[in-house]
């Protein structure tokens, strides 16, 4: 199922404004995912990345604009509607249960949904074949895992629920290097299987390498997008919204 | 732009004074009483506002202090020949701060939630040493003395009457609230309020935080004292019903009706609250009477007990409207 | 009778009374630790649980009912003080709820005076009999009390250890946010922890008739107490308060062989003082947080 067999983008953000208390957060950010894709989301700390990341899974309720989900409003449904409804999330610190057990963590989302146990157990042989070291570790509380497992716990619980979109937030942040290639691999895993990703990252080159399009924030609002072929070439434009 | 609102403060505030000081000319006997009540519960209401409304920390232990200087006064008052009404005062905001330190050192170690339930828990403490320390302080039927005359030993002496009473309490409750006006206006006042917004903050920037609560706790404890004296004058006796938790929580029901951090707002909070209890405990049994003389005999209906309306409107309250009757003029009022 | 037969009378005694203290204040601390509810209504719940036991008793006769009847009845009345009054207040500041529950607690009480009247009512104990124990008759029910307490709390640790929404709820009290985002519908869990919470002072409150009498006002006694309980034991760690009301009951019985019972409360009076001023965060914790 391919981005053109669908009209309306999966998810589209319409100039959403959120606040922090007093704090103006986000100033009207807009962009859309389409079905499938993979796009890249960049800027400086702070300018409302994962803020925004929050809004599209309804964990922070914008206070003006609109988040459409296959062009159906769904930004004041909570969290966990929205979960159901196929929006993936894996936050920046992973944030995985740590007292429960790795296989816990991986079904708990499925629970009382009415899925069957052999749709459950064959979910958990895909996500184990794509991690064979949650595999191994299942029976094992999520706290005594390593960062880098944690990471791989995180996308994995994520992708148990057949998302139609995964909202990615920093991944490779405090992962050692050769797991920021570990990263890469699941993204073309979840391209291949159509899963959309909204990729939230510091990492440019690993960003610029996966997504297809690149949005860039600052200040709470979106400055600019291109897609992600012309930035190779074109250096300045990502110096000038990371001044990296 | 500050010089307006402060004007438009006080003759409001005039305006009501004098119309709370003609009040009792238009109302008979029992409304008197009633009215210098409400003064005295409203008291009692405002100082714990100023734990609740301006250093950010809901305390159910206004009983205790409450109770026990209606005790202080009560002990004054028994003990002295003839009862003297100012060592009633000092009886009773002694023993009141002193249980308020005490409550004070230990409660504020905690926070939040934590530090509520612990004031509670000392509320009802001190409500069983009451109850059961028979001998001292009569246990469950509590003590009864003689109103004290207003007077200066040796000068002159003026037994007090509904009216002169209801302008005494008027008057204490004014200047105490003059007085938790400054205060809370003075740099103390704004430290407090620090606390309230962001305690972390306040800490880090350098204040001894601790021991500006353990200062707000007495503070409040002192003057809700001060309520049970004038209750104990007003109504001659003194029982433990009064350190029971339930009179904290009642307490605090009048603050958030009345409206948080606005030291007045409490004051009509009571006012409503006590005005709607006494016209639902009649309602029900007016009502019954009423359906009685229809022919329609509704059983239960008129010893209806009017807590549980006026449970349900607290609770709605605090769902829909937090800020209170007089959250709307907060800021206005601590000009 | 000897000190030691006297003692040991206490202690069983203290256990007992424990047990059902263990059993109120967990569902308190249930709630408090994965809520961040403070149930002022919980002596209420369990008082009305009462009631519902001796109308149960009176119209069925078996005490096993009047039992799974009451803790079913008010689990469900929980569940909807919960959706009504609890869940508007879902984010913002937990002392709303406090005062919220206060109102409800302060409702209850009422309702319950105007319903049933102030004269207490007595449930009759399901196992009559007593066995000897060095010279003394010491009545069977108490040790059934104590037996089914556990019982009713090992049940609710099996609960949240293998089922779903067991599970759920350990979730949701760790991070509930995750929880959310995990597809987990987070405001039905908490309802149905208020509502367990709810049952197990229900069930206290028919356990524990037979001992005293049922009147509108026993839940107040046990309202202080749990709240001791919880705060001594450490404020939302279950084992922490079911030990905490093991050892309060004891003090307490021990206690009253010198004291009278209304006086030998001091005791758990004395033990919060010392936990505040040596560990506010609780005598059971083990680390404090």
């Amino acid at each position: 199922m391919s981005a053109a067999d669908h009209t309306e983008p999966l998810v589209r953000v319409e100039d959403i404004h959120t606040y922090y208390g007093k704090s103006h957060i986000l100033h009207g950010v807009s962009l859309e995912v389409r079905h499938g894709e993979i796009v890249g989301l960049l800027g400086r700390n702070g300018v409302g990345k994962s803020t925004t990341l929050k809004a599209i899974m309804g964990l922070v309720h914008p206070t003006r604009g609109a988040v459409l989900l296959e062009g159906q409003p769904v930004g004041h449904l909570p969290a966990h509607r929205l979960a159901r409804l196929g929006i993936g999330y894996v936050p920046e610190d992973r944030r995985i249960f740590r007292l429960l057990t790795v296989s816990e963590n991986l079904r708990t989302g499925l629970d009382g949904r009415g899925v069957s146990d052999a749709r459950k157990k064959e979910l958990l042989d895909m996500v184990f074949d794509y991690f064979p070291v949650l595999a191994e570790r299942r029976n094992q509380a999520g706290g005594t895992l390593s960062g880098g497992e944690q990471q791989m716990l995180a996308i994995a619980r994520a992708m148990m629920l057949e998302p139609k979109i995964i909202l990615l937030d920093e991944p490779t942040e405090g992962l050692m290097p050769r797991m920021v290639s570990q990263i890469r691999h699941i993204i073309h895993v979840l391209r291949r299987e159509g899963v959309a990703v909204l990729l939230v990252e510091q990492n440019v080159p690993l960003t610029l390498e996966t997504s297809e399009r690149v949005y860039f924030m600052e200040k709470g609002q979106v400055r600019h997008q291109a897609p992600a072929s012309e930035l190779h070439a074109d250096h300045a434009v990502v110096h000038k919204y990371l001044g990296v | 732009m500050t010089r307006r609102p402060t004007f438009l403060f006080w003759i409001g505030f005039c305006a009501v004074l004098a119309l709370l000081i003609v009040a009792p000319f238009a109302l008979p006997e029992f409304w008197r009483r009633f009215l210098a009540e409400i003064l005295i519960w409203g008291l009692l209401a405002m100082s714990s506002d100023i734990l609740i409304g301006y250093t950010g920390m809901v305390s159910f232990g206004h009983s205790a202090f409450f109770g026990l200087g209606m005790y202080g006064a009560a002990a004054a008052l028994l003990t002295t020949r003839p009862p003297s009404l100012w060592l009633a005062f000092l009886y009773g905001l002694l023993v009141a701060a002193a249980v308020a330190a005490f409550v004070a050192y230990f409660s504020t170690r905690l926070r939040d939630i934590y530090f509520a339930i612990t004031t509670l828990i000392f509320s009802q403490i001190f409500y069983v040493i009451i109850f059961t320390w028979t001998e001292v302080t009569g246990g469950e039927n509590g003590l009864t003395f003689s109103r004290p005359a207003l007077g200066i030993p040796g000068l002159f002496s003026l037994p007090f009457t509904t009216l002169t009473l209801y302008w005494f309490v008027l008057a204490v409750l004014t200047a105490s609230y003059l007085v938790l006006r400054r205060i809370t206006q003075s740099p103390f006042g704004m430290v407090l309020q620090s606390i309230r917004e962001n305690e972390a903050r306040t800490r880090a920037i350098g204040y001894p935080v601790e021991r500006y609560k353990i200062v707000a706790v007495m503070l409040s404890g002192l003057f809700a004292g001060l309520a049970g004296v004038l209750y104990a004058i007003q109504n001659r006796f003194a029982a433990p019903d009064f350190v029971f938790f339930v009179v904290s929580g009642e307490t605090v029901i009048y603050n958030i009706m009345g409206g948080i951090g606005t030291l007045v707002g409490p004051i009509v909070g009571a006012g409503a609250f006590l005005l709607l209890r006494e016209g639902l405990s009649r309602l029900f049994p007016y009502l019954a009477s009423v359906a009685a003389q229809h022919g329609i005999v509704l059983p239960g209906l008129a010893e209806f007990p009017h807590l549980i309306p006026l449970g349900l409107v607290f609770i709605a309250m605090v769902i829909f409207m937090p800020q209170g009757l007089l959250g709307f003029a907060r800021r206005w009022l601590n000009k | 009778m000897t000190l030691l037969e006297q003692i040991l009378i206490q202690t069983i005694n203290g256990i007992v009374v424990g047990m059902i203290l263990a059993l109120v204040a967990s569902g308190l601390t249930l709630i408090f630790g994965i809520m961040d509810v403070v149930n002022f209504a919980h002596g209420e719940l369990f008082m009305l649980g009462a009631y519902v036991g001796v109308i149960t008793l009176a119209g069925t006769g078996s005490f096993w009912l009047a039992l799974i009847v009451a803790t079913l009845m008010i689990a469900a009345l929980g569940a909807a003080i919960h959706v009504t009054t609890l869940r508007p207040l879902l984010g913002r500041d937990p002392l709303n709820t406090i005062l919220a529950t206060f109102g409800v607690s302060l409702v209850l009480q009422n309702y319950a005076l105007w319903q049933f009247g102030p004269v207490a009512r007595k449930i009759q104990e399901p196992i009559t009999g007593q066995f000897t124990l060095f010279y003394l008759d010491y009545p069977w029910y108490r040790v059934m009390i104590a037996l089914l307490s556990a019982a009713i709390i090992g049940g609710l640790w099996l609960f949240l250890k293998f089922s779903t929404y067991g599970v759920w709820i350990r979730a949701t009290t760790q991070d509930r946010l995750m929880a959310q985002a995990m597809g987990i519908p987070v405001p039905r869990v908490l309802t149905i922890v208020f509502a367990i919470g709810s049952g197990m002072a229900a069930a206290s409150g028919v356990l524990f008739g037979p001992l005293v009498g049922v009147n509108h006002a026993m839940g107040l006694d046990w309202v202080l107490k749990a709240f001791i309980v919880v705060v001594v034991g450490g404020m939302g760690n279950l084992v922490g308060s079911i030990a905490a009301a093991i050892f309060v009951s004891l003090m307490e019985a021990y206690a009253s062989l010198w004291v009278s019972p209304s006086q030998a409360i001091i005791v758990s009076f004395v033990v919060l003082i010392l936990t505040l001023l040596i560990r506010p965060t609780g005598l059971f914790v083990p680390t404090p947080k």
